[in-house]
C-alpha cells in the first residue's frame, strides 16, 4: 500500500480501485465474455476472480504494450476487455497499443486506469499522468469518465462494459465528500448563480464548490467529460452571461478546444482551470500538489475572482 | 481467368506480380508468398464464404508492408475478386499498401506498424479459448526485422510461459535486420519454453510439417528462412 493513500477515510468505504475491481468481478463472474487484463498492478484485488475465472483473468506481467495489445487481441476474439494499470504506463507507454489494436481494428476496449495527476506524490513525476485525457481527445470515438468518488465508479464500469464504444476510466484517490451525478453522462446542477458557469469533473467538485461558496455563479458537476455535455453546456452558459469556466483534475486546457467550439456562434468567455504542464520536482501528498496547482479551493477561489473581478 | 477456388500456385504467384503496393518501390516483394500460400492452401480452416465464422482459424499478417503476396493469395482463394489487384492503393481502391481490417474480406487485422500483429494474436488466442473455441488455432506471420520491436518479445515471453498452444508464429526471415539475431532466430522463441522449426522459405513440405506438426503444450513458431534452400 501507498503511504500516500487515505488510511482514515470516513467518506469513502472503499477507494475507487478497490469499487472498480469489486464490480469488475461481479461482471466476469455474471458474462464470461468479459475479461480482465492487468499488469501486475491491483493483481492482489484479482486473486479470488482469477482463481474462480482463469481463462478471464489475464495478468501479462510488467508489459504494458501486451497488456493494450492483448486486450485488443481479445476484443478481434469478440470479447469485452477491460484493461487496468497506473496512468501512465497504460496511456503514455502504450499509446500507439491504444491507437492500433482498438480503433484501427474496428474494435474497442475498456481502459481503467489508477493513479490520476499527481496521486502518488511521493512517486512524483514517473507515476503522474495529467496529460490521459488530452490524449485520448486525439483519437475518434473514446468515451472518459472521471468519477468523483467510489461508489460513482460501477455505475460507470457497467456503462462502459454494456456498450461497443472505447471507454477511458480514470480512477483517482482524491474524492468528493460523496456521490454526485445522474450516471447518463449530463451536466448536473449543484449550484445556481448568473455570473459564470463553473463545471467541475470528478474529484474537484467539493475545492470547487468551496471556491465559489460566496460567488454568484452556477456550478455544475460532470463525471463523463467525454462526450462533454455540451448541449447542457450550451443552455448553462446562456443562462450565466456566456461565461465559463472548466475545473479539471487533468492538464490545464484540456477541454478549452471543446468549449470554444461549443460556443463559437456566441461571444464568450472561458477559464482554463487545471493541472500545470511544469513538472514540479516535489514529493508530498497528493494535496500538496493540488495546492501546488492551485487546485485547492483557495486556489480555484482566487482564479475565480480574478476572472469575475470580484 | 477463372481464379477463385480452383487457382494454382503459378496463377496465384503471377497474380502477386502484377501487384505493385507501393508506387515508390515498383519491384514487387513477394518473399512471404510460399508460407501465406501453404497456409492458406493446405493448412488454416477458413471459408471465404464465411470469413466471419467465430469458429476460423486466424492468419494475422503482422508484417503489413508489401502485401502483395497476401492480397493474391485472398483473391485466389475467392475472399475478393481479382480485379481489385489492379489499382492497388488508389483512391478509391479497399486494397492499400498496408492491409485494413475493416475494408478488405478475410484480412483479420490491419497492419502496417510493426510489432503488433503477434501482441495482438496471443490476445486472440487467449480470447478462442475463455470462449470456447480450443480447436482454433491463430497464424501470425512477423518479419525477421520486425522482431527488432520489443513488443514482440513482451508477447514470446509470455505466451511461452503460460504455455499458449493455440498460437503459432511465422517468421519471414530473409535477414533483412541491419542488427539481426546471432545463433539464430528460433533459440529465442525456444528460450522461452515454444516449440521451434527452422525450415526453407519455400519448401512447401517442409513449412507443411512444421505448421502441422503437434504442440499440445506450448506455442510454436516456424522460422521460414530464404537462407535455406527447398531440400
Amino acid at each position: 500500500m501507498l503511504r500516500t493513500e487515505p488510511l482514515t477515510d470516513t467518506a469513502q468505504a472503499l477507494t475507487m480501485r478497490e469499487a472498480f475491481a469489486a464490480r469488475a468481478a461481479e461482471l466476469i463472474d455474471a458474462d464470461h465474455g468479459i475479461a480482465i487484463v492487468l499488469a501486475e498492478i491491483s493483481a492482489d484485488l484479482f486473486q479470488d476472480a482469477a482463481a474462480a475465472h482463469p481463462d478471464q483473468v489475464i495478468n501479462v506481467g510488467i508489459r504494458e504494450q501486451l497488456l493494450v495489445s492483448v486486450a485488443g487481441g481479445l476484443a478481434l476474439a469478440e470479447m469485452r476487455p477491460i484493461a487496468h494499470t497506473y496512468a501512465p504506463f497504460l496511456v503514455e507507454r502504450a499509446f500507439e497499443q491504444i491507437k492500433l489494436d482498438f480503433g484501427h481494428q474496428g474494435t474497442s476496449g475498456v481502459l481503467v486506469s489508477v493513479g490520476a495527476s499527481y496521486d502518488w506524490a511521493e512517486g512524483s513525476n514517473t507515476h503522474f499522468s495529467p496529460r490521459d485525457v488530452a490524449l485520448f481527445d486525439t483519437l475518434p470515438g473514446w468515451r472518459v469518465f472521471v468519477p468523483g468518488h467510489a461508489a460513482e465508479v460501477p455505475p460507470l464500469l457497467d456503462r462502459a462494459v454494456r456498450s461497443d464504444q472505447g471507454a477511458y476510466l480514470r480512477l483517482s484517490l482524491r474524492h468528493n465528500s460523496t456521490r454526485h451525478g445522474r450516471n447518463d453522462g449530463s451536466l448536473t446542477v449543484v449550484k445556481e448563480g448568473t455570473r459564470a458557469t463553473v463545471v467541475a469533473v470528478g474529484p474537484l467538485l467539493d475545492n470547487a464548490l468551496a471556491a465559489a461558496a460566496d460567488l454568484d455563479v452556477t456550478v455544475a458537476y460532470t463525471n463523463t467529460p467525454r462526450p462533454l455535455d455540451t448541449a447542457g453546456l450550451r443552455d448553462l452558459a446562456a443562462r450565466t452571461g456566456n461565461t465559463v469556466v472548466m475545473v479539471e483534475p487533468y492538464l490545464e486546457g484540456t477541454s478549452a478546444a471543446i468549449v470554444s467550439r461549443t460556443l463559437s456562434d456566441r461571444p464568450h468567455r472561458l477559464l482554463s482551470i487545471g493541472v500545470g504542464v511544469e513538472e514540479l520536482r516535489r514529493y508530498g501528498t497528493a494535496a500538496d500538489h493540488e495546492r501546488l496547482h492551485g487546485l485547492d479551493a483557495e486556489g480555484i477561489g482566487a482564479r475565480l475572482r480574478g476572472f469575475l473581478a470580484v | 481467368m477463372m481464379l477463385r477456388m480452383t487457382a494454382t500456385y503459378e496463377q496465384t504467384l503471377e497474380l502477386a506480380r502484377r501487384t505493385v503496393t507501393d508506387v515508390r518501390y515498383p519491384v514487387v516483394k513477394t518473399y512471404t508468398f510460399d508460407p501465406i500460400w501453404v497456409l492458406y492452401d493446405r493448412v488454416l480452416r477458413i471459408d471465404p464464404a464465411h470469413p466471419d465464422d467465430p469458429a476460423r482459424d486466424r492468419f494475422y499478417l503482422s508484417k503489413g508492408h508489401g502485401p502483395s503476396a497476401f492480397y493474391a493469395v485472398l483473391a485466389a482463394k475467392g475472399f475478393f475478386p481479382a480485379e481489385w489487384l489492379d489499382d492497388i492503393a488508389s483512391p478509391h481502391s479497399r486494397l492499400g499498401s498496408h492491409p485494413d481490417a475493416t475494408l478488405v474480406p478475410g484480412v483479420e487485422i490491419s497492419s502496417g506498424s510493426l510489432g503488433h500483429g503477434l501482441p495482438l494474436a496471443v490476445g486472440t488466442a487467449l480470447g478462442l479459448r475463455a470462449t470456447g473455441f480450443t480447436d482454433t488455432r491463430v497464424f501470425v506471420l512477423v518479419g525477421d526485422a520486425e522482431l527488432d520491436e520489443g513488443s514482440n518479445h513482451e508477447a514470446i515471453q509470455y505466451a511461452g510461459a503460460v504455455g499458449l498452444a493455440n498460437l503459432h508464429v511465422v517468421v519471414a526471415d530473409n535477414a533483412s535486420g541491419t542488427v539481426g539475431w546471432p545463433g539464430g532466430i528460433a533459440s529465442r522463441f525456444e528460450v522461452n519454453g515454444w516449440s521451434a522449426a527452422t525450415v526453407g522459405l519455400t519448401d512447401h513440405d517442409a513449412l507443411y510439417r512444421s505448421f502441422t506438426e503437434p504442440h499440445p503444450d506450448r506455442p510454436r513458431v516456424t522460422v521460414a528462412s530464404a537462407m535455406l534452400g527447398p531440400h
